[in-house]
């Protein structure tokens, strides 16, 4: 058995390794495939090795190379940090298998920047996951950052380069003008960037400079979309599908949100924010993002596009969960990552499939659908559902959790919020399903289903979302553990 | 032999230079040229890990005593310069044969050798002297060696670019020339350890306010600090691409360090800032200097006339970072003439290449280059992404710092302005990304191959260096601290 520290060198360095070899073996792309599936599980294997210490209360830690004086690059493995990692290291091999299909199908160019690029967001999306200070989470933030850009901008036409301009230029401006200050910030004050228990900041910042803070951290994480800096979120729509569910689903918008969550958690802390009225409008600004995008949402006919402001939406979820300040909904927020991942996967995966199988792209394009498209359709169905939040998904498990936090805070408005957003999904979720399955298609479509490993890839996802449901105790341990940091 | 190590390093070069025009063959020249400076690098080397261990270097040149003869002292802050210095020549040098033999007329490529190990002398000598007039006349070596050097460019324009900076560095030599003579006029003597002493005596002055005056103006001229810049952007586009990098990355940065000694270690912090407010001159100065030369490099078309508004833009932080006149500001600005050495050397190296290869550098010539030269661009996107300070890059260390003095002071206006000038740096760094990687090749384009391994060894050399100082970077930022412990404590 290989020790916690190895493995969390080990999940940041496979991928690395794997990007090489993708590289290396770009000239024969059966082996190219061989070697991201190869990664993929034993990335997977790896970060599950990690999982029986933390469910255990241990938390391994790692300090690397010292950067700046008195400051290193560490990692330190944390519930959350476990959860999404795991989630990650579960989705990778998904998503390559969908990968191979999709690109395949699609006769894609530049197959093998494609690969290596891919690896090295994950390799980044690891470091972010086991960062145990700001300034290692800063690292990999823009690592991702960067290595997502050429996946964005993979077919180099115009609009790609427009949509890549958008992507880098959001996520660039607000990291280095508003994140990296606020990071120098909190070390001026602090003398450190560890994520603490009970929060960093807490008892050595006050006043209306801990709102002032968390403005610059709250808009310097673009990544988690908070309105208004969401734009480059359906800017990078441009990309190839299997990007998109990475970029939505895996990667960037979890290591957003995952930002949010820990920089409330352990460097503000629960009590700082709550003590603090100057604290109190991220709830309001996650509010405002949920509706606002919903409604956004229900007006878009591109497909990829609606899903990307349902996203935008989701994020903002769990924001508000974050934002409502008590522990149960800290909890929500960590299963609201894990459950919309699934369900948001498995809805690109689905929306990749129909664009693959028929070069259909828009809402209005699917009448009769379901019936050429079984399995694709049905586990749309399930995301949607998922998103919405019935049983049997596993976004119900998450709205319960927030629900129960923002009852046990007596926070009415975030109730109403839910309420109000929950219809929307509703709302713009269910006609899709209602017309793939009950409305006849009106020219003669002759397509099936798409290529077999992306058929399979959508089921895994599709039935991950329901095993959450009936399955909940790992990311509920997980969560529960976080929540009792914060409370 | 080891104790003479702080003259061989200035009088090694200084020989070479005419040995370059006996020997006519370019290849025997440039091998000797490369030779010598990696010999200087492990001089520079050997003499920093003196310093480090045993404290200054005091080395009387003749075995005259100071302060009548001409001492050499070596401490932190100038040690560090040295290293700098040697470092980027002796990669540079390593890189030029081929880019010198293509850009240069085979009969003319010793001279401009002998040019080059001159400049260097120069820059090595400045760097090393403890005698305020010596530094006048190795910045003449250096000032007239460059523009020969600029003038052997191979566009015509070359010669207007190096007869304006004759001018306008001539003007700034003489003005360094009257205040160091102002200052001997008062205190009678040119060592500066002396003066240090002599000065506050005197310092009330006008005379001794004019001279820091001349001085200051002076300098400020070498080192292209806003508004004296005008000279730099034609001189570092038509030069030779090898004479720009070695330039980019040396010449300022020596400059900007022999201010430093004038206003911390002879004229005292007391009076550079307590008596002469030199940080009100320098702070708006900089700040236009980091917000217009950032975006007047965004309109450039000519990617090196890019990288020297860029420069001068970047000369801003490092006037910034004294301007704030605190010890993690003055840190900043250290950090940043080593950095930005590392980091301006490498790109410049890389359109070096490009040149080599495509014989132009002007933006709409690049289209779609990176497919034919992959290693070269992916050396400019590197480059270009420590230029932006991206973690893990060299920028990155010399912006934390800058940042965190500018917080130190609660000049939040300041901060905005680092990270906003950041912002403009990806502007114009990504221009040139996009051009290269999503225009489609022009015709012209369709032949060209990768750099040849000899020009892309040692632009990669620069980068990695820029990438391993900053993930690692305790080796320059306990340097820069010791040598701001050394500068700030007047300890020379």
């Amino acid at each position: 058995m290989i020790t916690a520290q190895t493995a969390i060198l080990l999940a940041i360095t496979i991928p690395l390794l794997a990007g090489v070899l993708i590289a290396l073996t770009g000239k024969h792309p059966n082996l190219r495939e061989a070697v991201t599936l190869l990664a993929s599980l034993a990335l997977l294997l790896t970060v599950s090795s990690l999982l029986p210490a933390v469910l255990n209360g241990q938390q391994p830690i790692l300090n690397w190379i010292e950067m700046l004086p008195g400051l290193s690059i560490r990692f330190q493995v944390e519930p959350l940090g476990m959860m999404f990692a795991s989630v990650a290291a579960l989705l990778w091999p998904v998503n390559s298998l969908y990968s191979i299909g999709y690109m395949r199908g699609n006769n894609e160019k530049n197959q093998t920047r494609f690969y290596i690029c891919f690896a090295i967001a994950i390799a980044s999306v690891m470091g972010i996951a086991f960062a145990g200070n700001l300034l290692t989470l800063f690292i990999f933030y823009e690592a991702l950052t960067l290595s997502t850009y050429p996946l964005v901008t993979h077919s180099g036409s115009e609009n790609a380069m427009k949509s890549g301009r958008v992507y880098l230029g959001i996520l660039i401006s607000t990291s280095i003008a508003l994140l990296l200050v606020a990071i120098i910030w909190t070390w001026q004050v602090t003398g450190s960037t560890e994520f603490t228990p009970g929060g960093l900041l807490n008892g050595k910042l006050q006043g209306p400079a801990v709102g002032i803070m968390l403005l610059l951290y709250m808009y310097g994480i673009g990544k988690a979309a908070l309105m208004p800096i969401h734009r480059w979120l359906p800017a990078a729509m441009v990309a190839p599908t299997p990007v998109s569910a990475l970029l939505h689903a895996v990667a960037v918008v979890k290591a957003g949100v995952f930002t949010v969550v820990k920089v409330i958690v352990y460097i503000f802390g629960l009590d700082l924010l709550r003590s603090e009225s100057s604290a109190q409008w991220l709830l309001y600004a996650a509010a405002f993002t949920i509706i606002v995008a919903s409604v956004i949402a229900l007006r878009q006919d591109n497909l990829k596009r609606r899903l990307a402001y349902s996203t935008v939406s989701q994020l903002a979820y769990v924001v508000l969960a974050t934002a409502i300040l008590a522990p149960l909904s800290v909890a929500a927020a960590a299963l609201h990552i894990v459950a919309h991942a699934f369900g948001k996967i498995t809805l690109f995966f689905a929306a990749g499939s129909i664009y693959t199988a028929s070069g259909k792209t828009m809402v209005s394009q699917l009448n009769g659908i379901g019936y050429r498209m079984p399995w694709t359709m049905g586990a749309f169905a399930i995301g949607s559902l998922s998103m919405i939040g019935v049983p049997p998904a596993a976004g119900f498990i998450s709205k319960w959790y927030l629900l129960l936090g923002a009852v046990d805070a007596q926070q009415w408005f975030a109730i109403g919020i839910i309420i109000i957003s929950t219809l929307l999904n509703a709302a713009y979720f269910i006609p899709i399903i209602y017309a793939a399955f009950f409305k006849t298609s009106d020219a003669a479509n002759t397509h099936g289903e798409s290529p077999l490993p992306m058929v399979i890839a959508l089921l895994i996802t599709a039935c991950l979302t329901l095993l959450m449901f009936l399955f909940p105790q790992i990311p509920l341990a997980l969560a529960q553990q976080l929540a009792g940091v914060g409370a | 032999m080891i104790n003479h190590l702080p003259i061989l390093q200035v009088v090694i070069p200084l020989l070479v230079a005419p040995l370059c025009v006996l020997f006519r063959s370019p290849r025997l020249v440039w091998s000797i040229a490369a030779l010598t400076c990696w010999i200087i690098l492990v001089i520079a080397g050997v003499l920093l890990h003196e310093v480090l261990s045993n404290g200054v270097i005091s080395y009387e040149i003749g075995g005259w005593a100071a302060p009548w003869g001409i001492e050499y002292r070596l401490d932190e802050a100038n040690t560090l310069v040295l290293l700098i210095v040697s470092g980027i020549a002796a990669v540079v040098t390593s890189y030029a044969r081929l880019s010198v033999e293509h850009e240069i007329a085979e009969d003319t490529i010793p001279l401009f050798y002998s040019a080059w190990m001159l400049c260097i002398t120069g820059l090595l000598g400045i760097t090393a002297t403890g005698d305020a007039f010596n530094v006048f006349v190795f910045l003449e070596i250096s000032s007239l060696s460059t523009y020969a050097m600029i003038a052997m460019g191979k566009d015509r324009r070359a010669l207007t670019a190096s007869f304006q900076y004759l001018v306008m560095g001539t003007i700034g030599a003489t003005f360094i020339l009257i205040g160091i003579g102002l200052m001997y006029m008062m205190t009678g003597t040119l060592n500066m350890a002396d003066l240090a002493q002599r000065l506050p005596a005197v310092s009330d002055t006008r005379t001794i306010r004019a001279a820091a005056a001349f001085l200051t103006v002076g300098l400020s001229l070498k080192i292209a600090l806003l508004p004296l810049h005008l000279w730099l952007p034609n001189a570092y586009a038509y030069a030779p691409s090898a004479a720009t990098a070695l330039l980019a990355a040396t010449a300022t940065k020596v400059a900007l360090y022999v201010a430093l000694r004038f206003m911390f270690t002879v004229q005292g912090v007391d009076f550079t800032f307590g008596q002469m407010r030199l940080d009100l001159i320098l702070l708006p100065l900089s700040v236009v200097a980091l917000l217009a030369m950032s975006m007047v490099a965004i309109f450039q078309t000519n990617v090196k006339r890019l990288l020297a508004y860029s420069s001068v833009a970047q000369i801003g932080y490092m006037t910034l970072g004294i301007s704030m006149a605190s010890a993690t500001g003055l840190t900043g600005s250290i950090l940043h003439i080593f950095n930005h050495a590392l980091m301006k050397g490498g790109l410049f190296l890389a359109l070096g290449a490009i040149m080599y290869r495509v014989g132009s550098v002007e933006l709409d010539k690049l289209a779609g280059i990176a497919k034919r030269m992959p290693w070269t661009m992916a050396a400019f996107v590197a480059g270009g992404l420590s230029l932006i300070g991206v973690p893990t890059s060299v920028g990155f260390i010399s912006k934390w710092y800058l940042i965190l003095a500018a917080l130190e002071k609660g000049w939040w206006p300041v901060v905005m302005l680092i990270v906003f000038t950041s912002l403009l740096a990806v502007i114009y760094i990504w221009r040139v990304i996009e051009v290269a990687y999503f225009h489609a090749a022009t015709d012209e384009n369709s032949g060209i191959k990768e750099a040849p391994l000899s020009l892309l060894l040692p632009t990669w050399l620069l980068i990695g260096a820029s990438y391993y100082f900053g993930i690692d970077s305790s080796l320059s930022t306990s340097t820069a601290k010791l040598a701001v412990l050394r500068l700030w404590g007047g300890g020379l």
